[in-house]
């Protein structure tokens, strides 16, 4: 878990976001570039080295869904790209919608526009469930909780995705 | 016990920290009470004389006027451009381009051609110049500063133009970065501050928080090819039609008109920040132009460029992840940003009233000279964590952008890919690089062609070449590739789509060691006409004192006549010529000083009971 490693921190799913940012300003001063420009080649190279994977760590990390998806990537647990099967009802009708609006028919408007807030509704409520979910693997360490938080993640993606398609269509034809 | 204590003095030369402006530029130091400027503001400008010397700042500036078609002003612009980006422009500039087909501007000066960088590095000489003459030491270390909205072309060519004018470029800053370095360490302040950033050719918005001393760079938005300039431009455009009218005669072809003009329109732009009104005058073979303009028409005028400056604002705003009442201070920098409807829409849009109290002009050099003192060590606690402003990415298949480093990162920042082979025996993987935020790489900028050249014959798909790329703290890309089975180093061809090929930038640098050889000159010939003026003045002082008049005869005339030798030779080129009638002018003058100083003594020993 380099990424933790390299901030100084256990390497847990659940963190304090103060914590972390301590972390990665205390570690900015001691190996950022301008404590080394007149260092050595070797030394001015291992603070570059150094700095851009405290920066890649704390963009990573400070955002829980980045940090969830770096951990179970370095725990060898790959995504299932599978279509969530309690969203397919749902996600048909959307695209009807969808097809609908491009077609010119403004009456597929409000479909949308509730689709839209459903979804995001639907991603809050992940996002809650996550951060549970962090908690519970943090506490007991089990892999099985690991193949939970990849579920939950992917269907994440899911509606994340569906959520970007229906704000692109609302928005293209807006002025229509 | 009492020691003596032996002071070396700094072995390290001094950091100085550069303001490269669009229309003036500085140059400061950090010392033990703050940072300070050194010399005098200088303005951007060049200009080749028709003796074929090439002039910098004030005199320049003249030259502008009376040989327009040899200066150049706002170089800036053109730093890291090809020429299908400046066709515009090069519309309103007096001067030409020789040819518009390589990688890098070439400007046509008289009988001198000129790259940017070239002409930028004459800024930087006569900015090193006048602080070496100020601190009496040799300056060879250097932060400048730069658009935080620059690309990777238009830094990299910032950064030749420093190596060409023989300084070690240590560190490119941010300008509105600079600016609140600047702000934030006079102030310790704590909080989140936008910095508005409105100059000369430039725009620049940050959005930063201060916290214990370190500078987070949020987000940076920004147009490289916005600023006073284009205010210029406009009253220009009204003044053509005017006279174009009054004079059925059109003045827009003629360089030298354009840049009396251009004069004229910017003195009107400059006092209606002050006065309701101002008039645009003109005169010209023996004709008069006078165009009065309110500031409520002005304001319409420049509505429109205003309103360009808000949209980034807005994005950065966005792209840091805060709401508008988050943001504690605006901070205004740039010339523009004196301009009253600048201020009341920069008030608007954020809510808060802008700072003012700094001089737009000299803070962004301040702020170099802090960072400049953060890399030697002066100034301790304090860190900088800037980001990049534009994403970087390389092309796939069908002409779309693969995203490697998003856009405002903090700076450095590493993204590594993996490549292969698509056929057989394959020798060559070629990797285009891109930077911006458009999903089709026609619609970005192209950075470089990376050519991994001599894979080993092998079935296709078997290569494995990791390529890494790395977004230095100057917001320079570094490209280096290892084939991951050997784990040796991959060897590759750059080229860069637009700047100075690394050969060039030699060849400049070796051209600038002979023009090094005259800088030394010139000091010699400044110091030794110093010398002659003190020497001029005492003598005149002197001519009406009694030790002056009671010399013989023949001592006089010999000393009248050093006097017309040496104010003959006073403005020749040859110190060393200024320096002997300097000389001879001593000898004549010595029986001179011995009366005076007699005299002096005398005085002194009258006042004197013993």
């Amino acid at each position: 878990m380099q990424f933790y490693e390299a901030l100084g921190l256990e390497p847990r799913l659940a963190l304090d976001l103060e914590e972390l940012k301590n972390h990665f300003y205390e570690r900015s001063r001691q190996w950022h570039p301008d404590r080394f420009s007149r260092a050595g080649a070797d030394e001015q190279q291992k603070s570059l080295e150094m700095t851009s994977m405290l920066n890649d760590a704390f963009r990573t990390l400070r955002d829980p869904v980045a940090r969830a998806e770096y951990f179970l990537e370095q725990k060898g647990i790959v995504s299932s790209k599978h279509v969530p099967p309690e969203l397919l009802e749902e996600v048909f009708e959307m695209n009807i919608a969808l097809e609908e609006l491009r077609a010119g028919d403004e009456s597929a408007r409000p479909h949308l526009t509730d689709a839209r807030e459903r979804f995001n509704h639907m991603r809050d409520e992940i996002d809650h469930g996550l951060s549970v979910l962090f908690g519970r693997y943090d506490e007991a360490q089990d892999a099985s909780h690991l193949l939970a938080i990849r579920s939950v993640l992917d269907r994440r993606q899911y509606v994340a995705n569906l959520i970007r398609d229906v704000e692109k269509e609302l928005n293209v034809h807006v002025s229509n | 016990m009492s020691t003596f204590q032996i002071d070396f003095g700094n072995t390290q030369s001094q950091i100085v920290g550069i303001d490269l402006g669009t229309t003036n530029s500085l140059i400061a130091v950090m010392e033990p009470t703050g940072p300070r400027i050194l010399s005098g503001i200088v303005p951007s400008v060049v200009s080749v004389t028709p003796a074929g010397d090439v002039i910098v700042g004030a005199e320049a500036r003249e030259m502008l006027i009376t040989h327009p078609e040899r200066s150049v002003y706002s170089v800036k612009r053109l730093m890291g451009r090809g020429a299908a980006d400046v066709q515009e422009e090069l519309k309103l500039f007096p001067f030409r381009l020789t040819d518009s087909t390589g990688s890098v501007l070439k400007l046509q000066l008289g009988d001198k051609v000129m790259t940017p960088p070239e002409v930028s590095a004459r800024i930087l000489r006569k900015l090193k110049m006048d602080a070496e003459t100020e601190l009496g030491t040799p300056i060879t270390q250097a932060v400048i500063t730069v658009p935080a909205y620059f690309n990777d072309a238009q830094r990299q060519a910032t950064k030749d133009a420093g190596r060409i004018a023989g300084l070690d470029v240590l560190r490119l800053v941010n300008e509105p970065t600079a600016a609140a370095l600047a702000y934030g360490l006079d102030k310790r302040k704590e909080g989140i501050v936008a910095v508005y950033d409105f100059g000369g050719g430039t725009f620049d918005i940050s959005i930063l928080r201060l916290h214990e001393g370190i500078f987070e760079v949020l987000a940076t938005n920004g147009d490289t090819h916005l600023g006073g300039d284009d205010i210029d431009n406009l009253l220009l455009q009204i003044a053509f039609e005017d006279i174009q009218t009054e004079w059925g005669e059109d003045v827009s072809a003629k360089s030298d008109t354009v840049q009396l003009l251009r004069r004229a329109v910017i003195q009107a732009k400059e006092q209606l920040s002050f006065v309701p009104s101002a008039a645009i005058q003109f005169e010209y073979g023996g004709k008069r132009y006078q165009r009065e303009i309110s500031v409520d028409v002005f304001d319409r005028l420049i509505q429109p460029i205003v309103e360009r400056t808000l949209a980034p604002c807005r994005a950065c705003i966005a792209d840091a992840g805060v709401n508008v009442e988050d943001i504690n201070e605006v901070v205004m920098v740039g010339g523009s940003t004196r301009i009253p409807l600048v201020r009341a829409e920069v008030e608007k849009l954020f809510r808060a009233r802008p700072h003012t109290e700094l001089n737009p002009d000299e803070v962004v050099a301040l702020g170099a000279a802090v960072q400049a003192g953060i890399l030697s060590g002066d100034v301790q606690d304090q860190l900088l964590l800037d980001v990049t402003p534009l994403s970087l990415g390389i092309e796939t298949m069908g002409g779309l952008v693969s995203k490697l480093i998003h856009r405002n990162s903090t700076i450095p920042a590493s993204a590594t890919e993996q490549f292969t082979t698509a056929v057989d025996g394959q020798k060559n993987v070629l990797i285009h690089v891109v930077q911006g935020e458009r999903e089709l790489v026609k619609d970005n900028r192209s950075l470089a062609r990376f050519d991994l050249k001599d894979l080993p014959p092998m079935p296709a798909g078997l290569a494995r070449i990791e390529v890494r790329f790395l977004i230095d703290a100057n917001g320079i890309l570094n490209v280096t590739a290892k084939d991951t089975r050997t784990g040796k180093e991959q060897s590759m061809d750059v080229k860069p789509s637009y700047g100075l090929s690394d050969q060039q930038v030699e060849a400049m640098i070796l051209e600038s060691f002979e023009k090094a050889q005259d800088d030394f000159k010139e000091r010699q010939v400044r110091e030794a006409r110093v010398e002659a003026d003190s020497i001029l003045a005492a003598v005149k002082k002197a001519r009406n004192d009694d030790a002056f008049r009671s010399l013989p005869t023949e001592v006089r005339a010999a000393i009248d006549w050093d006097v017309q030798v040496l104010l003959r030779v006073y403005n020749d080129s040859d110190y060393l010529l200024i320096r002997e009638k300097i000389e001879r002018l001593n000898q004549s003058t010595r029986a001179l000083a011995e009366n005076m100083m007699n005299t002096a003594v005398r005085g002194a020993l009258k006042g004197t009971k013993i």
